[in-house]
């Protein structure tokens, strides 16, 4: 059991991830992430989104026919976006007028279904919140970089007013980056988070061909090391 | 004689939950029925309007008392208190004319309108119009505008946002006497406000909605700047 959450882990945050890796759910991470901070705040509505979902579909699994599993996954997933939506409304205000904004944009994220039909739908309990909050926290992560990324590169700041979002003790995250920096406003429009998605998508598999080539000849790489080295 | 009714209550219970138990223990052959597949759709959408149309019972007043709060907020971000001792939400007025239908809300002190307040649209933005709030005094100075909602760039035209940026206090004291026409532009026209790097658009739409707001209230300045009349004030 811990190996199969272990596994989840690593799927969920790197090897499988979200974004990176089945390259789903683009449509509300290209429109957020102008900013590390709305990135952060659209990833974490969006991981608890996933892990209600996960948790409920998993729990009702034995009951739902076939047939008729995916209106039933809909239905739910709108349920759960909405309640959200209207609880944080009513009780958590501050939050909402920062991230109310994407909550209804959680609904068109393909990737909640996905995780539902691909996996909750046939796992225990356990298994499937946990994998919906290793989907949810692997997108968050993405939404993450790929903000923080855009930030830089088009305004010169990271983590811009995230006090709004998370509250006066977290001024210590706003940072200038690039002193006087004029900006560069492709990144901060849509066209720069294409751009720089592709970008992050070579990156990690360069990285990952790397990390395969190690594991394949620990030795060879070794070799390699000490020759340079040498 | 109520023990006797709640044991028999209990005997009826158990028995109709063993019968329902009998069915739901072969979940596999449940599920190929037809009619179950119908019955639990129609559960699961009965479930879930049951469960928002609770949840919307049970967050509506908390949400509008929230929006109201925030409404309550703003207003008195643009008129200042000194100006003002009555309930500006209570002090409602409506003006209709070709731009639609305005909220205006008046300040009063000790019964004399001392300013007004109202909500407005600047259009030309970057994307879709700019809800404003703008507070302006007796002698049509601006007291304060604040942003209510836009869609502007994040990280470029939403330093009009207070909270962002102090940019948008610098409208405060200009009126359409002090500034004229030809001064009502961003820096980069020839005007008196300055633009942001990199983003002209948004603060050039904001500059051209509150010149036009200060002249859709000096167009209907008479309407509004007369005393208290008892039983005036609309709910």
């Amino acid at each position: 059991m811990n190996d199969e959450l272990r596994r989840i882990t690593r799927d969920g945050l790197w090897a499988n991830n979200i974004v990176f890796s089945q390259m789903i759910g683009l449509c509300p991470l290209l429109a957020v992430t102008g900013t590390a901070t709305n990135g952060l705040g659209m990833g974490l509505a969006t991981a608890c989104v996933m892990v209600m979902c996960s948790a409920a579909v998993s729990y009702g699994r034995r009951l739902i026919p076939a047939e008729i599993r995916i209106p039933i996954f809909v239905v739910l997933i709108a349920v759960i976006v909405t309640l959200v939506d209207m609880m944080m409304n009513a009780w958590l205000h501050e939050m909402h007028k920062v991230l109310g904004l994407f909550i209804p944009l959680i609904v068109t994220n393909c990737a909640i279904l996905g995780r539902v039909e691909a996996y909750a739908s046939r796992q225990p309990v356990l298994p499937a919140t946990m994998d919906g909050l290793m989907m949810g926290l692997g997108f968050a992560l993405a939404l993450v970089v790929l903000g923080a990324a855009r930030e830089v590169l088009g305004a010169g700041t990271l983590f811009a007013n995230a006090s709004l979002l998370m509250g006066e003790s977290f001024t210590w995250l706003e940072t200038v980056v690039l002193r006087d920096y004029r900006g560069f406003l492709l990144m901060t429009l849509p066209p720069g988070g294409f751009l720089m998605l592709g970008f992050i998508l070579a990156g990690k598999k360069m990285l990952d061909r790397r990390l395969a080539r190690r594991k394949e000849s620990p030795a060879l790489a070794l070799a390699r090391s000490a020759m340079k080295s040498t | 004689m109520s023990s006797v009714n709640l044991e028999s209550l209990r005997d009826f219970a158990s028995s109709r939950w063993q019968s329902l138990r009998r069915h739901f223990d072969d979940l596999d052959a449940l599920r190929q029925r037809l009619d179950y597949q119908t019955y639990i759709l129609a559960a699961a959408a009965l479930a879930a309007s049951l469960l928002l149309g609770f949840a919307d019972l049970a967050t509506r007043g908390s949400i509008a008392r929230r929006q109201s709060e925030d409404m309550q907020a703003t207003l008195s971000q643009v008129v200042p208190s000194h100006l003002r001792d009555n309930d500006l939400l209570s002090d409602v007025r409506r003006i209709v004319d070709e731009t639609g239908e305005t909220r205006v809300y008046v300040a009063r002190k000790q019964g004399n309108a001392t300013a007004i307040a109202f909500e407005f649209s600047a259009r030309g933005g970057y994307s879709g119009p700019i809800r404003l709030m703008m507070g302006v005094g007796r002698d049509g100075s601006i007291l304060g505008v604040r942003v209510i909602a836009h869609a502007e760039t994040p990280g470029l035209g939403d330093k009009i946002e207070e909270a962002k940026s102090s940019w948008i206090r610098a409208f405060e004291g200009h009126s359409l006497d002090n500034t004229p026409e030809e001064r009502w532009r961003v820096k980069k026209d020839g005007g008196d406000f300055d633009q942001f790097a990199g983003a002209t658009i948004t603060p050039r739409a904001v500059v051209r909605g509150v010149e036009a707001g200060l002249q859709f209230l000096r167009r209907h300045q008479s309407e509004l700047l007369v005393p208290a009349q008892t039983g005036e004030t609309s709910p």
